[in-house]
């Protein structure tokens, strides 16, 4: 039965390609091609390499998570293999073997695709709990077993392999991180592109009808099964391209890129950033990588602020940051979204001293109770001082207690705002 | 023969503890439809707790204390956070016990740090209750063994005996039924997780002098808990019990016993390679039973998915 | 060629120890529109559910134009050209009406699995599932999401959905309920236009709706047909009354 036989090409009311649906990936594009040129540093091309990985593989996730209706606990399972695989690749364009460094996350993709085809045979049958818990046992199995099968994972210390071994590609040789950076984010683009692409195919579309009410689907002639089996291949692959991009950039991977812990943190990343938006693991990639190199430097304690935002998303705003933007389309619609900026920005204040207090709280108490060899000495936010007495948790108390009241008050005013900027104006 | 008796005591007590914190657990998803997550870091709370208090009061008051603080905790995160949560779905109820295990794990290094806390079981059960052929038994197990016995024959009591028990039983071989548990389901709801959480906390105090008592132990047990009542078959108390018991005498046997794959492929009629390092096969020539042990229990589980998908005792797949 | 389009040999479906059909014989054929009604609790639903693989027959089969399809899942089902509503509004609620339809399109018009159409690109399905909203007086409402929609736009989107995927086979279940008779009217009428040269079973508790669409009838009583034959003869059924209205008598003294 030919399906392409069925859809003349001429078919369609839009071209494929037009300036309004090119404009934001050339925008993007641009940007990031740019990006260099602002930050130049190798840590900065660094940290904008794992922000690309991250995003691949946040929004790999996110079709699974977000389209699917999938909650996965192991899917670091196909980043890492995907990664090993493309390492041993690279090991062998080392021995000998023709491959472009560009075309290794091809490889890597198609490895993640494997498994995920073969794990997903089992997996996809049923979704909601019973898929999450298999996906945390297969996950579990595979990390467990990485530390079995020396010769493949190597180990503890897993295993390692130099790019820049392959043949140059238009004289380029990676050996600089920039080189590096604009490979990185071709990838990045073109993942991203593809995944998108997948959302608004048939496929894509009949696996958020899946998501939505699995069983009506199955009356529409759909196997609920088979659905997610294709999606959870699809993601596979993604997943396995972000693997490879890993062993590019850090030529090492170990078994911390298959556990429990990283198929944790990608679900934190995506809920985050919103799972019900397309962009949303994109943002929590951006917000999380930041989070982890920037608050990382400053404090002890940044998984614990992690761990906060993340429950106070679940239980307050579900839809993650790129809800919260989102919500605010109506307003914008109206023409009315300048009534929010000024209770916004009377809020702004008293938020951040609150926010900044309450961490103070944390951050001295933890300096008090685990404060290396009696040292006292503490320096927050630039002012250093005693933490032993009570006097600078007393202070930070008062100063938290006063902004928050202050923004219980101001509270009213922005549900009154925004109650005005969302209620259109009765039709004339 | 007498090795063989000491480690089917050990897998027993592994097992039990084992099912100590899947009956919670079970209890808790067939009434509510919420696979707790966090169920482990209850667990290693109640192990936390019991630490902080016996430095002050001994072991047996924190005993007592501990779980019962865990199961107020527990109850207190159903009705202010869980509830809240629950009108999104199951899904995102599970994503919330989930960040919860990652917070109460961050909680617990903030109030006591990273390393390894002394707690160690009551003098009073610190000598040999018996020994099988030089094998010294300690009492604490054998203490161990009834307390899990004890909550299971409670449990059963409650269950089968009791009003409440039946209703509840009722609710866990049809869980439709729930609504008729009378008119405030959410009080019986948070009454079930409280019950639930201080199971765990309760299991958490007496292995934390046995396993260990540091911010891993949650991760450590967490995900083996899973792998046991999906083994058993998801809501299935009996299955739970079963699946316990099979995972605890695994894991000890594997420890046990150095069988190595190099003994059984030389018996089959096998030479192992001269040069066994680098060799493709190096992995499985030099594998041997412990190390495959920590395995065992998720490659029991994708075999009994792929076989029987329902679990050992689970209902008939809808 | 003349197997009937649906046939019923003995079938039986038990859940535990309560007997719900017990041994139902019924043909079915092509182009019929046949009505099945019951007291509540008869055991109509289960029928549609059996015939649908919605559950598998404890005993006897379900045959489509001779085929034995008893044990198959309800998309290998569906595939073989029978599509049915639900008693309850079972629609996509986060999805828009528009896309609610395409869905229900998408298998029939070959587009399947598909990853390599772009879905918006296809006026094919897009025409169609245009069509279909014209059919169901739902265009105004085709960009919003089927969850906000007033009952019976929903129960009509459940219709649209249904028939979208042009089965020859159509089951309803309770089309009306819960309508007013002007909407009633309405979906009498669309169920009329849409079901024309198809077969249709629809279980339904409006007499009026029943007598003015149907070419037969059976009556459903205790999961057995007490009757089934054209409408004059079932309304004249001395044992249907006794049966059903004395059931609906005792439902109303309620
Ligand atoms: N999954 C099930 N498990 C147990 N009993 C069921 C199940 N589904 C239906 N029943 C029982 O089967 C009987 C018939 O139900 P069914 O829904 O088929 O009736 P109906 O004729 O459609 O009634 P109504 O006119 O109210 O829609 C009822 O007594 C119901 O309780
Ligand atoms: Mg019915």
């Amino acid at each position: 039965m030919s399906l392409a036989s069925k859809t003349p090409l001429t078919a369609g009311t839009s071209r494929l390609i037009s300036l309004s649906n090119t404009m934001p990936w050339a925008f993007a594009a641009l940007f990031l091609l740019c990006l260099p040129f602002v930050f130049q540093s190798n840590s900065a091309l660094t940290i904008m390499n794992q922000m690309a990985i991250t995003i691949v593989f946040a929004l790999s996730y996110n079709m699974l998570l977000g389209q699917g209706g999938m909650l996965s606990f192991g899917h670091a399972v196909y980043m890492g293999l995907g990664g090993f695989f493309a390492m041993h690749v690279m090991n062998m364009v080392e021995g000998g073997l023709w491959l472009p460094l560009p075309l290794l996350p091809i490889v890597g993709g198609l490895f993640g695709l494997i498994f995920a085809f073969l794990i997903g045979s089992f997996s996809t049958r049923r979704a909601g709990t019973v898929f999450a818990m298999i996906s945390l046992g297969v996950g579990e199995l595979i990390a467990a077993c990485s530390v079995i099968i020396v010769v493949f994972f190597g180990g503890e210390e897993g295993i390692s392999g130099d790019r820049t071994m392959g043949p140059p590609v238009f004289g380029y040789e990676f050996l600089t991180q920039q080189e590096v950076y604009y490979l990185t984010i071709f990838w990045l683009l073109l993942a991203t592109l593809l995944m998108y692409l997948f959302s608004r195919t048939p496929i894509g579309r009949i696996t958020n009808a899946v998501r939505d009410n699995e069983e009506r689907a199955e009356f529409l002639g759909y196997s609920q099964r088979n659905v997610r089996w294709i999606s959870f291949c699809a993601s596979g692959f993604f997943a396995g391209v972000a693997g490879s991009l890993f062993a590019i950039n850090f030529e090492i991977l170990t078994e911390e890129n298959l556990n429990l812990a990283t198929s944790g943190s990608i679900l934190l990343v995506t809920f985050i950033g919103g799972a019900g938006f397309f962009v949303g693991p994109i943002i929590g990639a951006v917000v999380f990588t930041l989070l982890q190199t920037v608050l990382g430097l400053h404090t002890e304690l940044w998984s614990l602020y992690l761990g906060i935002l993340f429950v106070s998303c679940v239980m307050f705003f579900p839809s993650g940051f790129a809800g919260l933007v989102a919500m605010h389309r109506r307003p914008f619609a109206l023409g009315k979204l300048h009534l929010l900026i000024k209770p916004y920005l009377k809020a702004a204040i008293p938020v951040v001293t609150s926010v900044l207090s309450l961490a103070a709280i944390l951050e001295i108490l933890f300096h008090k109770r685990h404060g290396y060899g009696g040292d006292h000495e503490m320096v927050l936010y630039g002012i250093a001082f005693d933490s032993s007495g009570y006097q600078a948790i007393a202070m930070a108390a008062v100063i938290a207690a006063i902004s928050l009241f202050l923004v219980s008050r101001i509270l009213p005013e922005i549900r009154a705002a925004w109650d005005s900027a969302n209620h259109a104006e009765s039709r004339t | 023969m007498a090795l063989f008796l000491v480690n089917v005591l050990d897998g027993l007590v592994t097992g039990l503890l084992l099912f100590m914190l899947c009956s919670g657990l079970t209890l808790i998803f067939s009434m509510m439809g919420v696979l707790n997550f966090a169920h482990a870091s209850f667990y290693m709370l109640g192990a936390y707790f019991a630490y902080q208090i016996s430095l002050v009061t001994g072991f047996w008051a924190g005993l007592i204390i501990a779980p019962l603080v865990v199961g107020v905790i527990g109850a207190g995160i159903e009705r202010y956070g869980l509830r809240r949560v629950h009108k999104f779905g199951h899904v995102p109820e599970l994503i919330f016990t989930f960040g919860l295990a990652l917070l109460i794990e961050e909680a617990v290094q903030f109030f006591w740090g990273k390393s390894q806390l002394p707690f160690s079981e009551p003098e009073a059960l610190d000598f040999a209750a018996f020994a099988i052929a030089g094998n010294a038994f300690p009492a604490y197990k054998v203490f161990m063994i009834f307390v899990a016995m004890g909550i299971f024959l409670t449990l059963l009591y409650i269950l089968t005996k009791t009003r409440i028990g039946m209703t509840i039983q009722a609710a866990l071989s049809y869980p439709e039924t729930v609504q008729n548990l009378g008119h405030n389901v959410p009080l019986v709801f948070m009454c079930v997780f409280g019950v639930g959480t201080a199971m765990a906390g309760l299991a958490g105090v007496i292995a934390g002098p046995v396993l260990g008592v540091f911010p891993g132990m949650a991760v450590q047990l967490g995900s083996i808990v899973f792998v046991t009542i999906v083994i058993g078959g998801l809501g299935s108390l009996w299955g739970a019990l079963v699946a316990s018991l099979i995972i605890g005498w695994m894991q000890t046997f594997a420890t046990a016993y150095d069988v190595t794959a190099e003994q059984i492929l030389t018996a089959i009629g096998f030479t192992k390679p001269e040069l066994i390092w680098d060799h493709p096969l190096q992995d499985l020539w030099t594998l041997t039973l412990p190390q495959l042990g920590p395995i065992l229990p998720y490659l029991l589980m994708v075999i009994v998915l792929v076989l029987r998908p329902q679990g050992l005792m689970g209902k008939r797949e809808s | 060629m003349n197997a009937p389009a649906i046939e019923l040999r003995n079938l039986e479906k038990s859940f535990g120890l309560a007997r719900i059909i017990q041994g139902v014989n019924l043909k079915i054929a092509k182009g019929e529109r046949h009505a099945v009604i019951g007291p509540n609790g008869a055991g109509k639903s289960t029928l549609f559910n059996l015939i649908t693989g919605r559950f598998a027959p404890t005993s006897g089969g379900v045959f489509l134009h001779g085929e034995d399809v008893s044990g198959l899942k309800p998309f290998e089902i569906n595939r073989r050209g029978l599509s049915r509503s639900f008693q309850v509004t079972n629609i996509f609620s986060n999805m828009t009406v528009f896309e609610n339809i395409r869905c229900g399109l998408l298998w029939t018009m070959g587009y399947r699995y598909s990853f390599w159409h772009m879905i918006g690109r296809q006026a094919d399905v897009t025409e169609k599932a245009d069509e279909i909203l014209a059919q169901i007086n739902l265009t105004q409402r085709r960009n919003e999401l089927a969850g906000t929609l007033a009952y019976a736009e929903q129960r009509a989107l459940e219709i649209g959905i249904t028939i979208a995927g042009g089965a020859d086979i159509i089951l309803l279940d309770e089309p009306c309920a819960g309508m007013s008779h002007s909407e009633t009217d309405l979906i009498v009428d669309l169920i009329r236009k849409v079901t024309e040269d198809k077969t249709l079973l629809i279980v339904e508790h409006d007499m009026g709706v029943i007598f003015d669409l149907a070419d037969r009838i059976s009556v459903l009583v205790y999961g057995e047909v007490i009757e089934s034959d054209t409408p004059d003869v079932v309304r004249a059924s001395a044992r249907v009354k006794e049966a059903y209205l004395g059931a609906s008598l005792e439902e109303e003294a309620m």
